[in-house]
C-alpha cells in the first residue's frame, strides 16, 4: 500500500467512527423519545425485563456464587499469610461492589440478552419485519428498539446487586463456612468497609451506565445490520465484542472519575 | 432514480392505475423491491418524485401515517412478527390505528382469516405456518385496514403450484371485490399474464408498460428476450463470450 | 403486544426480588451512615494527626460508636477533627480521646476513653483530653539517632 493510500484509508476510517458515534447519538435520542412520548408500551417494557432480566438470573447468580466463592479462597489464602484474614470481608466486599459486580454482570449480561436482542432486531431487518411494522405506521422504534434498551438500563442495577449478593453469599460460604471465620468478623469487616455513598453509588452508577451502553450497542447493531444471515451473525458478534470492550474502557473511566476513597 | 450511490432507474414514469393490477416485472436487481418500497415511502429517491393518491410521499411535509393508512404491503417473507401469533400480528394495526374494541378487532381478525382461507391458525405462530398459510396470513394482515392500494412484493416466489394459484384468485379477488388497486411484483411470467391489466417492464436503463398479452408479442428484442421461456443455451453462451 | 400473565407475574417478582436486593446491598451491607440517624456532633484537638482520615472510625472500648467527619487546621495550627457520634451514647465531660493504629500499620482510628464526670457532652461541644498520633516513622527515626553515632547517618533523622 502506497502511503498516500494509507493516509487516506486512515482518514476514511476515521470519519467513519466519527460518523457511526454521531448515528448512535442521534439513535440514543430517537429511541429516549420513542420510551417518552406516546404512545406508551408498558406491555413490552414487562416483556423486554423478563426477556432481559428474568432470563439472565440464572448465569448472573450462578456466576456471582462462583466468583465469589474464588476471591473467598484467594483472599482467605493470602490474607492469612499477614494474620490479616478478619479482612476478608473487606477484600471481597470492595471488590464486588466497586468493580467485580458491575463489570462482570455487563459482561454477562451482554453475552446473553445483549447478543439475543442484536439477533433479534436484526433478524427482524432481515426477514423486512421492521419495514412491515412502518407500512402499518407502527414506529419500530417505539415497539422494539425503545422497550429493550430501556429494559437493559432498567435492569442492569437489579442483576448487579444479585450478582454482588451471590458473590458475598459465595465468599460466606468459603471463608465462614469453610475455612472457619467468624461470622461477626466477616460480616463486620464487610459492613464497616462498604461506604454507601461512594461505594454502592458508584456501584449503581456503573451498573446504569453499562445497561445504557448494552442496550443502546445491542439495539444499535441490530437496527442497522445488513439484511442478510452474514448480517445478523455480524450484527451479533460485534455487538458483545463492542460492548465488552466499552464496559472495560468506560469502567476505568469511571473509577478514576468518581474517586473512590481508599 | 438512484438508490444508494447505485443508479437503479434513470428514467422511469409510470402510472399505476386505479382499481386495476399492474405487475411490474424485471430481472433480479432491476429494482422491482426497490419501486415498491418507493411507493411504500420506506425509502427516498435522490431525484424525481412519487405521487400516491394525490400525495407526494417524497416531500417531506407529507404525512406518511396518513399516506400509508391507505396502502396495504405484503412483503416477500410475509414479514409477520415472530414474537406474536398469527392473531395478535392480524390485531396489531387494528390496536394501533382503530378505536375497535377487543370482540370488533376479534371479530374483524376472524372475519380476515377467513377470508384467505386460514380458520384454526390464530393461536400460532407464524413459524409454525406453512409458506402458503404464512403468505396468506401476511396478506389478511396487509389488507385488514381496508387499504386503497396494495402491493406485492413476489406474491408467487417459493409457493407450490397449488398454494400459487390459491394466492392468485385471492389477489384477483381482493381487486374485483374490494376495488383495490394492486401494484404485484412478480418475476412469474404465467401469473403475471393471468393476473395483469397492466405489465410494467424494467430493463436496464429503461421500462417498457402496457397490457400483458401486447409486451408479450412485442417486437423489442429485450421485451421478447424477457418473455422467452426457451432454454437458449448458445445465445448466453455467445453473450458472454461478448462480455469478456 | 401478546399478554401473558405467567410471564407478567415473573417479571413482576424480579423486579420486586431485585430491588429488594438494590436495597439490602444499599442498607445493609453498606455502613449505615450515622448522619442519617441524627448523631451528634463533637470536636477534639491534636498535635498531630498524621495517618487518620476522614471518615475513620470513632470507638470505645472497640465498640463503634461514630467516624470522623472532618479534619482540619485550628486558628493555632492545630488539627481539629470533628466527630459524629450515634446518639444513643452518652459521653461524660472529662471523656479524653486518643488516636490509635488497628494493628502495627493498620489504620488511625479515634479511641474514646471515658472519664468520671456526671456532667454530660452536648452536641458541639469539645473533649478536652486528647492524645495524639504516635508517628512510627520518628519514632524509628529517633531510635535509630541513638544509634546514629557508629552507624550511618539517619535519613529520617532531620525532623
Amino acid at each position: 500500500m502506497t502511503p498516500v493510500a494509507l493516509v487516506r484509508e486512515l482518514g476514511f476510517r476515521a470519519i467513519r467512527v466519527v460518523a457511526e458515534l454521531g448515528s448512535m447519538l442521534l439513535f440514543t435520542l430517537s429511541f429516549l423519545r420513542a420510551a417518552v412520548v406516546p404512545p406508551l408500551r408498558p406491555q413490552r417494557f414487562v416483556d423486554e425485563i423478563y426477556n432481559l432480566g428474568v432470563l439472565s438470573l440464572v448465569i448472573v447468580g450462578v456466576s456471582g456464587f462462583a466468583v465469589g466463592m474464588v476471591l473467598g479462597l484467594q483472599g482467605y489464602n493470602t490474607l492469612v499469610r499477614f494474620g490479616a484474614e478478619g479482612s476478608l470481608g473487606a477484600v471481597v466486599g470492595l471488590s464486588l461492589v466497586r468493580e467485580l459486580g458491575p463489570v462482570l454482570t455487563a459482561l454477562l449480561v451482554t453475552g446473553r440478552a445483549g447478543s439475543a436482542t442484536a439477533a433479534e432486531i436484526s433478524s427482524m431487518v432481515t426477514s423486512e419485519q421492521l419495514d412491515g411494522l412502518r407500512m402499518m405506521s407502527v414506529d419500530p422504534m417505539d415497539i422494539v428498539v425503545a422497550p429493550k434498551a430501556i429494559a437493559m438500563i432498567f435492569v442492569m442495577p437489579i442483576l448487579t446487586s444479585l450478582f454482588v449478593l451471590a458473590g458475598l453469599l459465595g465468599a460466606y460460604f468459603i471463608g465462614v463456612g469453610l475455612m472457619g471465620l467468624d461470622a461477626g468478623v466477616f460480616l463486620s469487616s464487610l459492613k464497616s468497609s462498604i461506604r454507601f455513598a461512594d461505594d454502592i453509588g458508584g456501584c449503581y452508577l456503573k451498573a446504569l451506565i453499562f445497561g445504557f451502553l448494552a442496550g443502546l450497542i445491542a439495539t444499535f447493531r441490530g437496527y442497522h445490520a445488513t439484511p442478510t444471515a452474514a448480517g445478523v451473525s455480524a450484527a451479533t458478534t460485534s455487538t458483545v465484542v463492542v460492548t465488552s470492550v466499552a464496559v472495560l474502557i468506560g469502567d476505568y473511566f469511571l473509577t478514576a472519575l468518581w474517586g473512590f476513597q481508599i | 432514480m438512484a438508490f444508494d450511490g447505485r443508479t437503479v432507474f434513470d428514467s422511469l414514469s409510470c402510472a399505476f392505475p386505479r382499481g386495476r393490477i399492474t405487475v411490474v416485472l424485471g430481472g433480479s436487481g432491476s429494482g422491482k423491491s426497490t419501486l415498491l418500497r418507493l411507493i411504500g415511502g420506506l425509502i427516498q429517491p435522490e431525484a424525481g418524485r412519487v405521487e400516491v393518491a394525490g400525495h407526494d410521499v417524497t416531500d417531506p411535509h407529507t404525512s406518511l401515517a396518513e399516506v400509508r393508512s391507505r396502502i396495504g404491503m405484503l412483503f416477500q417473507h410475509g414479514a409477520l412478527l415472530d414474537s406474536l401469533s398469527v392473531f395478535d400480528n392480524l390485531a396489531l394495526p387494528l390496536r394501533e390505528h382503530t378505536d375497535l374494541d377487543r370482540a370488533a378487532i376479534a371479530q374483524a381478525v376472524r372475519a380476515q382469516l377467513d377470508a384467505v382461507g386460514l380458520g384454526n391458525v390464530e393461536g400460532l405462530l407464524p413459524g409454525q405456518l406453512s409458506g402458503g398459510m404464512l403468505r396468506r396470513a401476511a396478506l389478511a394482515r396487509a389488507i385488514i385496514r381496508s387499504p386503497e392500494i396494495l402491493l406485492c412484493d413476489e406474491p408467487f416466489s417459493g409457493l407450490d403450484p397449488a398454494s400459487l394459484k390459491r394466492i392468485e384468485i385471492l389477489l384477483t379477488r381482493i381487486n374485483r371485490q374490494r376495488g383495490i388497486t394492486l401494484i404485484v411484483v412478480s418475476h412469474h411470467i404465467a401469473s403475471t399474464l393471468r393476473l395483469a391489466d397492466q405489465a410494467l417492464l424494467l430493463l436496464p436503463g429503461r421500462s417498457v408498460c402496457g397490457p400483458p398479452a401486447a409486451l408479450r408479442s412485442s417486437s423489442d428484442p429485450e421485451v421478447a428476450d424477457f418473455f422467452d421461456e426457451e432454454l437458449d443455451v448458445e445465445a448466453l453462451d455467445r453473450e458472454e463470450r461478448a462480455a469478456t | 403486544m401478546s399478554r401473558s400473565p405467567l410471564r407478567d407475574l415473573i417479571a413482576g417478582v424480579f423486579v420486586v426480588i431485585g430491588l429488594a436486593a438494590v436495597a439490602f446491598l444499599a442498607f445493609r451491607v453498606g455502613e449505615t451512615p450515622f448522619e442519617h440517624r441524627g448523631g451528634f456532633p463533637l470536636f477534639a484537638t491534636f498535635d498531630e494527626v498524621a495517618g487518620l482520615k476522614d471518615r475513620a472510625p470513632v470507638d470505645i472500648a472497640g465498640v463503634r460508636v461514630g467516624r470522623v467527619t472532618s479534619i482540619g487546621l485550628d486558628e493555632n495550627y492545630r488539627a481539629r477533627v470533628a466527630m459524629d457520634i450515634d446518639p444513643k451514647v452518652e459521653l461524660p465531660a472529662d471523656t479524653s480521646a486518643s488516636i490509635v493504629t488497628s494493628g502495627l500499620l493498620g489504620d488511625r482510628y479515634i479511641s474514646l476513653q471515658l472519664g468520671g464526670d456526671t456532667e454530660i457532652l452536648k452536641p458541639g461541644e469539645e473533649i478536652g483530653f486528647t492524645e495524639s498520633a504516635v508517628v512510627l516513622e520518628r519514632l524509628l527515626g529517633k531510635f535509630a539517632g541513638n544509634f546514629g553515632s557508629t552507624g550511618e547517618p539517619s535519613k529520617t533523622e532531620g525532623q
